[in-house]
C-alpha cells in the first residue's frame, strides 16, 4: 500500500515537472504556428526591414518598432544603469544597517510597483515636463525617462547581491595596501562583482524591451522610424497591445509575427543570461 | 556579514585628509550618495503624487458593490484581482512545489532532466508579460475556445508565475539541512512521510514568500491580462469576461473619461502592493534570522 502511493506521488510529481517545460513548448509552437505564415505571406525582409506600416494598405514594415524598442531600451539603460549601480554600491558598501533597513524594502516597493501605475506617473508628470523641453510630451525621451525609473530595482537589487557576494578579503586587502575606503569598493569589490552586475544589467534590458503598458502611455506610439529624442515613438510591445483588440486576418498575423521577434530578442538575452551566470559558477 | 561601515569611520579631519591625497575617492562618494537620494527622491515622489492627486477622489461612490458610469466603482475590478490571484495560484502553487519537489528530493543532483528544467524555467521567467498574453489569446482564447475569460486569465497567470514559485521553493526545499532527511530515515519513516511531515513544514516560509511574491506580480498585470481575461466591469463567472484593478486602470486611461477616479484607484491598488511587499519583507527578515 504504502509502496503504491510512494509511486503515485512519484508520478504526480514528474508530471509536475513536465509543465515547465510543455509551457515553453507551446508557447514556441503557438508563436510559431500563428506567426510564420504571416511572416512568410509578407516576405521576411520586408516585414523586418520595412519601414512603413500601415495596416490598411496592406503594408507591414516593423523596422520602426525594432528601432523604437532598442532606442528607447539603450537610452533607459543609459539614465537608469548608472543610477542603479551606484545606489547598489551605496547600499552594499556604504550603507549603515539602520539605513539599510529602510531602503531595501523599498527598493522592492518600487520593483512591485504595477506598470500601470508608473503610466499614469508619466502621463501626469514626465509628459509635461517633457513638453516643456519641446515637442508633445509623449516622445522617445518620456519613455526612456519613465523606463530608466522601472528598471532601476531591478539593476540595483542584483547588483547589491553580486557586490555583497565579494569575499570581505578583497576589501580589507585592497585598505591594508592603503587605499580608501572608496577606491577599495571601486576598483578592487565592483570589478569582482562584475559578472553579476552585467546580470543585472541583461535583467534590466529585458524589462525594459519587454514593457508595455507604461511605454504606451507616453511614448507617442507613432509607427514611422525614430525621428529624434522629443517625437514620438512605438515599440514592438505597443504595436501588439494597441492593435491586437481589432486585427484581423494577415494584421493579425503580422502582430503575432511582432510578438515572435520580441520573443527572439527575449531568448538572445536570456542566452546571454545564461552564459553569464555559467560563467560566474565556473 | 560585512560589519556596518559606521564602525569603520574614521574621524572627520582624517578623512578630509584622506580626500586631499585621493581627490577621486571624494567624487566617488559624491556620486553614490547623490545616486542614492536621487532613488529614494524618486521613490517618494512617484508615491507621494499618486497619493495626492488620488486622494480627494476616494470616494464611497467608488466602492459601490456594481460598477456604472456614474459611480465608477472598483468592487468588481477588486473582486474579480481576488479570483484571478486564488485561482492562478491555486493551479500554480502546487505544481510549482510538486516540481520543486521532484527536482530537489527526487531527482539526481545535477542530471541532464534537471538542467533541462531548470533552462526551460529561466526561459519562462524572462518572457515579457505581453508575450504571455499573445499566448493566452492564441491558446485559451482561441483554440481552446474559452473567449476573454477569467479562467483564460489565470491559466496565463500561472504560467507566468510558474517560474517564480519554482525558483523560490527549489530555494527553500535546499536550505533543509540533510540532517532532517537523515533524522526522518533514521527513525523509519519513509521518503512520502518525510517530505510531508519534515521536509516541506520546514520550507513553508520559503515557499510562502514566492507564493507572496506571485501575488505581487498577479495585482500589477495587465498586458497579459487584457486579450485573455478581458476589459467587462463586472463580476462574472469564471467563463466571463472581467477586469482586474491593473486592468481597471488601463481601461479607465484608455477611455480617458475618469482620471481622477483612476488616481483613487491607484491608491487602492498599490497600497495591496504595499501590503503584500510588507508580508514578504517580513517573512524574508524571519527567514533569516533562522
Amino acid at each position: 500500500m504504502q509502496q503504491i502511493r510512494e509511486r503515485l506521488f512519484r508520478r504526480l510529481i514528474i508530471l509536475c515537472t513536465w509543465a515547465s517545460l510543455v509551457a515553453v513548448g507551446l508557447i514556441c509552437l503557438f508563436l510559431l504556428l500563428s506567426g510564420l505564415p504571416a511572416l512568410m505571406e509578407i516576405g521576411p525582409l520586408r516585414f523586418l526591414l520595412g519601414t512603413e506600416w500601415r495596416p490598411l494598405a496592406g503594408l507591414y514594415g516593423i523596422l520602426p518598432m525594432i528601432m523604437g524598442s532598442i532606442w528607447v531600451t539603450a537610452g533607459a539603460m543609459a539614465m537608469g544603469l548608472p543610477v542603479g549601480l551606484l545606489t547598489a554600491v551605496f547600499l552594499a558598501r556604504f550603507c549603515p544597517e539602520w539605513l539599510h533597513r529602510i531602503l531595501s524594502p523599498m527598493v522592492g516597493l518600487l520593483a512591485a510597483i504595477p506598470s500601470v501605475v508608473y503610466g499614469f506617473f508619466g502621463i501626469a508628470v514626465l509628459v509635461p515636463a517633457v513638453r516643456q523641453i519641446g515637442g508633445h510630451g509623449s516622445s522617445m525621451f518620456t519613455a526612456m525617462l519613465l523606463l530608466a525609473i522601472m528598471i532601476l530595482p531591478t539593476v540595483i537589487s542584483v547588483s547589491e547581491a553580486a557586490l555583497r557576494a565579494v569575499p570581505d578579503s578583497y576589501y580589507e586587502g585592497a585598505l591594508a595596501l592603503g587605499a580608501t575606503h572608496e577606491r577599495s569598493v571601486f576598483f578592487t569589490v565592483l570589478p569582482a562583482a562584475r559578472s553579476g552586475v552585467l546580470a543585472g544589467v541583461v535583467l534590466g534590458v529585458g524589462r525594459a524591451i519587454g514593457e508595455t503598458m507604461a511605454v504606451v502611455m507616453v511614448a507617442g506610439n507613432q509607427p514611422r522610424m525614430p525621428k529624434g529624442l522629443l517625437a514620438g515613438v512605438r515599440t514592438l510591445t505597443a504595436n501588439i497591445v494597441l492593435e491586437m483588440g481589432y486585427a484581423v486576418d494577415l494584421h493579425r498575423g503580422a502582430l503575432i509575427a511582432t510578438g515572435l521577434v520580441l520573443f527572439i530578442f527575449i531568448l538572445l538575452l536570456n542566452q546571454l543570461l545564461a552564459s553569464i551566470t555559467r560563467k560566474e559558477e565556473r | 556579514m560585512t560589519p556596518s561601515p559606521s564602525k569603520r569611520s574614521t574621524s572627520l579631519s582624517r578623512r578630509l585628509r584622506e580626500y586631499r591625497r585621493s581627490p577621486i575617492s571624494l567624487v566617488l562618494r559624491v556620486a553614490v550618495m547623490v545616486s542614492t537620494l536621487l532613488t529614494v527622491a524618486l521613490f517618494v515622489y512617484l508615491v507621494g503624487y499618486i497619493f495626492m492627486r488620488g486622494l480627494p477622489y476616494l470616494k464611497p461612490s467608488l466602492f459601490e458593490p456594481v460598477y456604472t458610469s456614474q459611480n465608477v466603482s472598483l468592487i468588481p475590478a477588486l473582486v474579480n484581482t481576488l479570483t484571478m490571484t486564488l485561482l492562478s495560484l491555486l493551479l500554480a502553487g502546487p505544481v510549482g512545489v510538486f516540481a520543486s519537489v521532484y527536482l530537489v528530493e527526487y531527482a539526481t543532483r545535477g542530471s541532464r532532466w534537471v538542467t533541462v528544467v531548470r533552462r526551460a524555467a529561466e526561459t519562462l521567467s524572462g518572457i515579457p508579460s505581453i508575450l504571455y498574453g499573445l499566448f493566452g489569446t492564441l491558446f485559451f482564447v482561441n483554440f481552446l475556445g474559452w473567449g476573454y475569460s477569467l479562467l483564460a486569465g489565470a491559466f496565463t497567470l500561472a504560467i507566468m508565475i510558474l517560474p517564480l514559485i519554482m525558483r523560490t521553493s527549489q530555494e527553500a526545499l535546499q536550505a533543509v539541512p540533510d540532517s532532517y532527511r537523515e533524522g526522518s530515515y533514521g527513525l523509519g519513516a519513509g521518503k512520502l512521510r518525510t517530505l510531508f511531515c519534515i521536509v516541506l513544514p520546514s520550507a513553508v516560509p520559503g515557499i510562502l514568500s514566492g507564493i507572496i511574491l506571485s501575488m505581487g506580480r498577479i495585482l500589477g498585470e495587465t498586458a497579459a491580462l487584457v486579450y485573455t481575461a478581458g476589459t467587462v466591469a463586472q463580476i462574472p463567472d469564471l467563463m466571463g469576461s472581467g477586469r482586474t484593478l491593473a486592468v481597471h486602470m488601463w481601461a479607465l486611461y484608455s477611455e480617458g473619461l475618469y482620471m481622477n477616479e483612476a488616481y483613487a484607484t491607484a491608491i487602492i491598488l498599490v497600497g495591496l502592493v504595499f501590503v503584500i511587499q510588507a508580508l514578504a519583507t517580513a517573512i524574508a527578515r524571519k527567514l533569516t534570522k533562522g
